[in-house]
């Protein structure tokens, strides 16, 4: 099949397994993200990718071609990739240009398609006022197009990311994460990018894989990973959410002192017994008095601590049939005391079910 | 149906995971093939030698059966052992010396506001460039018991007829010994006083304790490991010294150790004995530096490694001129006197007649260069074979420091072991194993430059592999990983990016070993053929002929060519490149 294929794909390094049967297809031209804490095995999923690890289990194919399996692999250098490293590994000993033309040269491209190329890709990340410049004489976010730049220039099969914006500055971060998705969106290269940073994976990518532990916990659309995380880790992971524990009945859920018809929850809840669901905080709304509304639940408590973010209210309410204690988001006009009374209403499309 | 063959599918490719296979001329690497070969060089440069001179410490020369015979004639006579406790002994008085002189000279120059500090770094660096036998002829010149230039002064002031000063002693022959070798002592400490941190000193203070106090409570105890590490390498170099020995302790009847080998390597020839005879100055080696390792390990002191803070300058007052006085007195001894009588001679027709207009001659440089039989052939023969040495060393130890750092071999490890070992082999020790390697058929390597070449480039290997390590070691795998993403191979990455990001290193080291390997002469001594001189052979051969003036006109072009060479690599690499620690 097309695209890059990660099948069983393991990596065992002493007794540790840091990646165990990671199963994974990337269609032509999509932008992927490897997003988990340090040390779930995101980086070595994506250095077996370029060839720089073998695997010990499990294999990796583009195109239907086998690239990577315990019995060998294809060195990187035969794989037709391409990388941006978290050091940009901009070679001080050659200028802006030099580092860009280097993989159309080993290509053996001709010099005057070199030339054009490079002044395109130049363009394209408005370098092209400092294609002589030497590395040492450029700002982090320069090295960080010229990395670009170079990565890109070749046209590769795959481009690989490994957390490139982890060394620039806040705001340069945020300009960057638009210029990789527009480079994104400009070549359409097939991209796997490793990230530990939630709000970098949203922003580049059409799906994100969310790794915890060496395993694949998720793979989705960013939205679909908000609003429906399947695990708890993702759900804690993604964003911050509430995590209630129930029973499962015949009909309906129950919760510490209110219940919820299985009808009105957002999935469909399989098996009985114990069930644990996650409702974010913006899935929930404050109010001085009780709105009675169809398919809401409005439960009667007060709130106990409140943070001011700037853009939300973080407030901590606690219910007072059953003592539950949510964290809710609320819009900055929303103002309530601490203490005070309130009434928390809950969208149940908005409950999810996940597994523990 | 559809379902059951997905499950056996599915367990076919977990239970024979092989199966999936990658076209194997894919997986060819050309530098899979090339850690094969450095791992052979290895062999033949360090592992034969060493090996062939165990071997053949335990053969019988006339049946090439096993025998104890060896030792006990190397050790048999009062004579053999006396050369050496007397090593011994000479070796713990050099050291003392060399710390005496190295370290108030560190610390005076790394820490204080003594003036005219640089002036006394560069005399030191002279001392460095200067071989130790020619400073030993300079001593002769200065301190030879009638017609020394002291004892003439001494006579002519005084009117006595007893010499002042001997140089033919035990006390000058560690002088002498100490002064050719204090340099490192410098070089070490130096650095360690370089990355001690001011605040610890300034915790001293601030608790009441003045200048003196707190150098002699925090700031030494501080540099003690490098101390320790530099005293035993001072030890080890003088034991395996031979230049200064060959000049001094016969005349002085004072036999050391390489005075003996030398004559188990005259005729008739005994080189199993010889083998026999050098094993202690190894196995002495081997264990000083475990020590070192087994002390360094055990202090753990945290505050020598790294740069910590700024470092402070100790204000000395009225004091500073009394160590500046102390300092010039070192390097008097150890480089503007020896220098100044050595060039003297050089230009005179009879060094003892002084200085004088009728005494000025150039006909000791015409002589060297054109008229003596070897000594033209072997200026060319050491300046070559130093470059030849130096750049053989560097690439080698480049490739294996590459393969080590970056790990590419399961036992890259034992070949970063190896390419260091020669630093626990002495000069002379090492050419008695090549000797007994590779001199006699079927190699028959005997009288070639070749010999010279592998055994030089064996000498310096360590020298060379912690250079480039360090060098490799500075540089980022990304930006290699980068090259081989985009398309290169290895070899690509060290053509293009490690080697030009590592000119400069390589450049210093490669000076690292050109001046030693031009003047080398312990490891040449038994190496060298009727045809295949060295400068450093060629100048004992006119001490012993009495030659001192040609002796030292060759001796002063070989310095120039080593001065020029040096130059032109501080122009180019900044003047501070060889003082600091490599």
């Amino acid at each position: 099949m097309d695209g890059l294929v990660l099948r069983k794909l393991g990596r065992r390094f002493g007794a540790v397994d840091a990646v165990l049967d990671f199963d994974l297809q990337i269609k032509p031209g999509e932008f992927v993200s490897l997003l988990g804490p340090s040390g779930c095995g995101k980086t070595t999923t994506l250095r077996m990718i370029a060839g720089f690890i073998d695997p010990t289990s499990g294999s990796i194919e583009l195109d239907g071609k086998i690239l990577s399996a315990p019995s060998g692999s294809v060195p990187p250098e035969k794989r037709g990739m391409s990388m941006i490293f978290q050091s940009y590994a901009i070679w001080p000993n050659m200028t802006v240009a030099e580092n860009v033309a280097f993989g159309l040269n080993l290509r053996k491209l001709p010099a005057d398609e070199v030339k054009k190329r490079v002044g395109a890709v130049l363009e394209t990340v408005r370098m092209s006022h400092l294609a002589d410049r030497y590395p040492a004489e450029l700002s982090g976010g320069q090295q960080q197009r010229v990395a670009l730049a170079r990565a890109v220039v070749i046209r590769p099969a795959v481009l690989l990311l490994d957390e490139p914006l982890s060394n620039l500055d806040a705001n340069l971060r945020e300009e960057m994460r638009f210029e990789i998705k527009r480079m994104h969106d400009e070549f359409k290269i097939t991209s796997v990018y490793v990230t530990h940073d939630q709000g970098e994976a949203m922003v580049t990518s059409d799906r994100i894989a969310v790794m915890n532990n060496g395993r694949l916990e998720q793979i989705d659309t960013p939205y679909a990973l908000y609003s429906r995380p399947k695990t708890r880790f993702v759900a804690s992971f993604i964003g911050r959410t509430n995590f209630l524990s129930g029973n499962r009945g015949n009909s309906m859920i129950d919760f510490a002192g209110f219940s919820v018809p299985l009808g009105m929850i957002g999935e469909e809840v399989t098996g009985g017994g114990p069930i644990t669901v996650s409702i974010r905080p913006q899935a929930m709304k404050l109010s001085a008095t009780e709105i009675a509304k169809d398919k809401a639940i409005n439960l009667p408590g007060s709130v106990k601590q409140s943070s001011f973010l700037g853009e939300t209210w973080d407030y901590v309410f606690q219910s007072r049939d059953g003592g539950l204690q949510f964290r809710v988001a609320a819009p900055p006009a929303d103002v309530f005391p601490v203490g005070a009374p309130a009434w928390l209403q809950i969208d149940p499309a908005q409950i999810v079910p996940i597994a523990d | 149906m559809t379902s059951v063959s997905d499950t056996d599918a599915m367990s076919w490719s977990k239970d024979e995971p092989a199966k999936v296979r990658v076209p194997w001329h894919q997986r060819l690497q050309p530098a899979n093939l090339l850690w094969l070969f450095l791992a052979g060089i290895l062999v033949v440069l360090i592992i034969a030698p060493m090996w062939t001179l165990v071997v053949s410490s335990f053969t019988d020369a006339k049946t090439g059966g096993w025998t104890l015979h060896n030792y006990v004639e190397a050790y048999g006579k009062e004579r053999h052992i006396t050369a050496l406790t007397n090593t011994l002994k000479m070796g713990a008085a050099v050291v003392v010396l060399k710390l005496l002189f190295g370290v108030p000279l560190a610390w005076a120059c790394t820490r204080t506001d003594m003036p005219g500090r640089n002036f006394v770094r560069y005399s030191v660096f002279g001392a460095f460039i200067m071989p130790p036998y020619l400073a030993g002829v300079g001593w002769i010149l200065l301190a030879g018991p009638n017609t020394g230039w002291i004892n003439k002064i001494w006579h002519s002031l005084t009117g006595a007829t007893e010499p002042l000063v001997n140089v033919f002693s035990f006390g000058g022959l560690v002088l002498v010994t100490a002064i050719g070798g204090f340099f490192l002592v410098f070089v070490l400490v130096s650095s360690a006083f370089e990355m001690i941190n001011s605040e610890m000193e300034d915790a001293a203070n601030i608790l009441g304790a003045g200048p003196f106090k707190t150098a002699m409570k925090v700031t030494f105890p501080l540099v003690m490991p490098a101390i320790i590490g530099a005293a035993l390498l001072s030890f080890l170099g003088a034991i395996a010294l031979y230049g200064v020995p060959a000049l001094i302790s016969i005349p002085a009847r004072y036999p050391v150790v390489v005075i003996q080998l030398t004559e188990f390597f005259s005729f008739p020839l005994r080189l199993e004995v010889a083998a026999a005879y050098s094993i202690p100055l190894l196995l002495i080696t081997a264990a000083l530096l475990g020590l070192q390792k087994l002390i360094l390990r055990r202090k753990g002191y945290v505050a020598v490694s790294g740069k910590g803070g700024e470092r402070r300058i100790v204000k000395l007052g009225r004091w500073r001129w009394m160590l500046f006085a102390y300092c010039m007195i070192v390097v008097s001894l150890a480089v503007i006197m020896p220098l100044f009588v050595l060039l003297l001679a050089a230009f005179s027709q009879s060094w003892t007649t002084g200085f004088s207009l009728d005494n000025f001659t150039l006909s000791n440089f015409h002589y060297v260069l054109f008229e003596h039989s070897s000594s033209q052939k072997a200026l060319i023969g050491s300046v070559g074979l130093g470059i030849a040495a130096a750049t053989v060393a560097i690439v080698l130890a480049l490739f294996i420091a590459y393969i080590v750092q970056r790990k590419l071999l399961p036992f890259s490890g034992v070949l970063a072991f190896l390419a260091v070992s020669p630093y626990v082999v002495p000069g002379i020790v090492l050419a008695i194993g090549f000797y007994a390697a590779y001199a006699l058929p079927p190699v028959a390597l005997y009288g070639t430059y070749m010999i010279l070449a592998l055994a030089f480039i064996t000498r310096f290997l360590p020298i060379a592999f912690t250079t480039s390590s360090a060098g490799v070691r500075s540089i980022h795998p990304e930006m290699e990983e980068a090259v081989r993403i985009l398309g290169g191979g290895r070899t690509t990455a060290i053509r293009h990016v490690v080697g030009p990001l590592l000119k400069r290193t390589l450049a210093g080291g490669w000076l690292l070993i050109f001046v030693p390997a031009a003047q080398e002469l312990s490891t040449a001594i038994f190496l060298v053929g009727p045809t295949t001189r060295v400068v450093s052979v060629v100048l004992l051969d006119l001490s012993e002929e009495g030659e001192l003036e040609k002796l030292a006109a060759l001796g002063s072009l070989l310095l120039i060519i080593i001065v020029a060479v040096v130059a032109l690599g501080m122009r180019y690499l900044g003047r501070d490149f060889m003082l600091r620690r490599s």
